[in-house]
């Protein structure tokens, strides 16, 4: 709340602004063409509105650009008193804890899954009635087969399913190899990203500007063998998005984290070059910095989440 | 700041460009009344085909569709921007704020609604219809069997999200960092107590929404199998994660209804607030009780006997600080010095007819009971008593009550008095009946019935006839007090209390540039 030292200094209301209509338009252009293009592609249609995703979306990304551009320059014209820059810190925690929720959701839907659906669908528990309807179907994480793999071996044909619709992998994704070490990569870059917090409040900038470019490789890095590792497993173990119940949560949960990081590390570029470049952030003064490594720690936490339950359990 | 020197601007630019809290809130609203027509006339063809057994004018599958188009628009289209509108005009007044804290943020908030809305309600014209599942888009009906319409659908639920969560950031920081020096928590009005918890609710479980129309569209699209048996999925895990957010939504609806209501009584009935602090504590454990009540709605899905017994008692525990309220309420009234203004009206019926919500509410939540009521027309009574009778009543009461601070203008009381004895008989007539036919068997969502259950059918469509051409007489009561009438003072209300009242009628276009000093 406002003391009175701020209400001397009055809150920045800004003037008429067309960026949001226009990012609205762009938005809204950009969601539609992916809506028609998905549609077309499932028809098996001629997409002749192909454009509108990538045209929407590239329009949408420029005005976000100039927004926050907006928002950078009347900060350096010292707008931004203190409560306004409470609001953009309130704002972006929120935001964050927007994302836990979403994530919250795939780890509840995982859950349900290991704890009750498959286990039910082997003939366990409560509901065990459920594999009258899978016979051969046995529970076990990751299962090795799907219901319906299990149905098709053992002759019997279900109404619903289409046949060989979901195949399971022959083996699943090992948490020893790639995920530690990118558990590894990820937690160091936390580390990284603290130290520089620490070197921008103590005024050192070459040491914070070098801490931040080191986090930002160890983040790209992370990137880079995640992408190899969903190589790895889409050709060489037939693990996709078809597999069944596993695949499914598999690349769901860490495809939205990998989205994450890749949008982390888009802030903590235009962070660094804010930093290098423009000579922004002072050791009072830092809200741009402070976000994104709020964001970059969430995104850390979301991985240990899911190195814990994807991976390991 | 420059700012604090201008008019609104001339033109469209007004509207599309804007900044000011008012210009948005004004939007918000006149959205919200618009998407309310467009849910009414869904509700009236859906009432025409019942106001007779067997099928009279539309097709069963565009009956689906209706049943579907209605919930979607009344629910994220009409109630829910009519609370953000509300918050919007009224929460910088309430704290003595200058706007909003973000305000651009608050002005894209408000324009992807009218985009989302109208893709989805575009699909109505499509080849493959409209979405045809319900407005709760159970999986499989709205993966496996969906028409591809529901592409739409899952984007603009997405667009709706992002809004609200947008609208919802914006006002927890206008409410922690906006108010004037002396604003402590514990002297906020009620309308801002229960929307910064409204607020909290929206931003954790929106996004759980866009998590599951995300499951849908990866079910659909992209072969993967949450909903689907077939690949070790399960579609009763929709209902699971649907009915997390699904639940909080439901007070999401409801709780600025509260705070309004907390607001309106004590003017008219000349009396503080009674047990302001368990107002706000009732409100805080209705929402905390909401996140842990979901699978209520899914008694019937053969959950384990623990489950059933578990959201039973839950659900259960919430009439404990919503009786809190009404009593509270009640005793705000008692030995009050009374006048029975539109606002007042519509605040009254809101206690009683919401309290039948609530009961039914009771009646629904014992799981061995809701075996018979499960999908019939008792619980569309149930939950219209509640959100057209609870939160409806309640914009209504709001609105009246601000109209003239928004304005400049008193409304004529005489024709909103048509208004509210019109639609309080119409809504009544509508859904009053429902419980009967509902107890007797009826299940929802049908376009045909037995023959037994005609003349409450019947009664229920002439019900809600009455109600939808009676709020024509709103619509024009409204643009009668934008355009004139008797000045309204600064005070508007004889024993009006708060900031807001503060400020001339009409509220200047900005306010509070300078923070008031609240004592």
């Amino acid at each position: 709340m406002s003391s009175r030292s701020d209400a001397e200094q009055t809150y920045y209301v800004p003037e008429q602004s067309k960026l949001p209509f226009l990012a609205t338009i762009g938005l809204a252009t950009f969601i539609y063409g992916a809506g028609a293009t998905l549609n077309a592609a499932r028809a098996g249609d001629p997409d002749p509105m192909s454009w509108l995703l990538p045209g929407g979306f590239a329009f949408f990304v420029a005005v976000l650009w100039q927004w926050f551009g907006t928002s950078i320059r009347e900060h350096r014209l010292g707008l931004a008193n203190a409560q306004l820059r409470r609001s953009y810190v309130l704002g972006m925690q929120w935001f964050i804890f927007s994302e836990v929720m979403f994530f919250f959701a795939f780890f509840l839907a995982l859950a349900y899954v290991r704890l009750f659906v498959v286990p039910w669908l082997g003939g366990e528990g409560d509901h065990g009635l459920a594999n009258r309807l899978w016979s051969g179907f046995a529970a076990e994480w990751p299962p090795s087969q799907t219901p319906q793999q299990a149905l098709d071996a053992a002759g019997g044909t279900q109404l619903t399913a289409r046949q060989s619709e979901f195949l399971a992998p022959p083996s699943t994704v090992s948490w020893s190899g790639i995920p530690l070490l990118n558990t590894i990569l990820l937690l160091s870059s936390s580390v990284t990203l603290h130290f520089a917090h620490v070197a921008l409040r103590g005024g050192r900038r070459g040491a914070m500007n070098v801490l931040l470019a080191l986090t930002l490789a160890l983040g790209m890095t992370f990137v880079a063998l995640q992408a190899w590792e969903y190589h790895h497993a889409y050709t060489d173990l037939g693990l996709t998005l078809k597999s069944g119940i596993y695949g499914s949560t598999f690349y769901l949960l860490t495809g939205f984290h990998g989205l994450h990081v890749c949008i982390g590390a888009l802030m903590l570029s235009v962070t660094l070059a804010r930093a290098r470049f423009a000579g922004d952030f002072t050791p009072e003064d830092h809200f741009g910095f402070q976000a994104a490594s709020w964001y970059w720690h969430f995104v850390d936490v979301v991985w240990v989440c899911l190195f814990l339950s994807v991976y390991l359990l | 700041m420059a700012a604090d020197h201008h008019g609104p601007a001339k033109g469209i630019g007004r509207w599309l460009f804007t900044t000011n809290h008012k210009d948005i809130g004004t939007m918000y609203l006149w959205f919200s009344f618009t998407m309310f027509i467009v849910g009414g006339l869904f509700a009236l063809v859906i009432r025409t085909e019942l106001f007779q057994p067997g099928l009279q004018f539309v097709k069963p599958e565009f009956f689906n569709q209706m049943t579907t188009m209605h919930g979607l628009v009344m629910v994220f289209g009409a109630i829910m921007p009519a609370w953000v509108g509300l918050a919007n005009w009224m929460i910088p007044l309430m704290i003595g704020a200058p706007d909003m804290a973000l305000p651009r943020m608050n002005n894209w908030s408000f324009w992807i609604l009218p985009f989302a809305f109208a893709m989805l309600v575009a699909t109505l014209f499509s080849e493959a219809g409209a979405p045809n599942f319900g407005w709760t888009f159970y999986a499989p009906l709205s993966t496996a069997y969906a028409p591809s319409s529901v592409t739409f659908f899952i984007f603009g639920v997405h667009l709706m999200g992002m809004s609200s969560i947008m609208g919802a950031i914006n006002v927890i920081a206008t409410i922690i960092n906006m108010r004037a020096p002396g604003m402590t928590y514990m002297k906020m009005p009620m309308f801002v107590w229960t929307w910064l918890i409204t607020a909290f609710l929206l931003i954790a479980v929106m996004p759980v929404l866009a998590g599951v129309v995300t499951m849908m569209l990866f079910d659909i699209h992209f072969g993967t199998s949450f909903f689907s048996a077939a690949g070790g999925g399960d579609p009763v895990l929709f209902q699971h994660v649907f009915w997390f957010f699904g639940h909080p939504e439901v007070y999401i609806m409801i709780l600025p209804a509260f705070g309004v209501i907390s607001e309106v009584l004590p003017t008219f009935a000349r009396k503080p607030l009674f047990g302001y602090t368990s107002m706000v504590y009732a409100t805080a454990s209705i929402a905390f009780l909401s996140f842990i009540v979901w699978a209520h709605h899914m008694f019937t899905v053969g959950m384990p006997i623990a489950g059933e017994l578990f959201f039973m008692y839950a659900t259960m525990l919430i009439a404990v600080p919503t009786g809190v309220k009404v009593f509270n309420w009640v005793t705000t009234m008692f030995r009050g010095s009374l006048s029975f203004e539109t606002p007042m009206l519509f605040a009254i019926a809101f206690i009683v007819l919401f309290t039948i919500g609530g009961f039914s509410g009771i009646m629904l939540a014992m799981a061995p009971l809701d075996f018979q009521y499960h999908d019939t027309y008792f619980v569309v009574a149930h939950f219209h008593y509640v959100l057209v009778q609870g939160a409806l009543f309640s914009i209504y009461c709001g609105v009246y009550y601000w109209l003239p601070k928004w304005t400049g203008h008193m409304y004529d009381e005489t024709l909103s008095k048509a208004h509210f004895w019109l639609t309080f008989i119409g809504v009544n007539l509508a859904f009053f009946p429902m419980h009967f036919v509902g107890l007797a068997g009826m299940p929802r969502r049908i376009p045909d019935y037995a023959l037994q259950f005609a003349d409450f059918n019947m009664l229920s469509s002439i019900g809600a006839y009455v109600t939808g051409f009676s709020q024509l007489i709103f619509l024009y009561v409204v643009i009668r007090c934008i355009r004139g009438g008797r000045p309204a003072t600064d005070r508007v209300w004889e024993a009006s209390h708060g900031l807001e009242w503060s400020v001339p009628s009409p509220a200047p276009y900005h306010t509070f540039a300078i923070p008031p000093q609240v004592r």
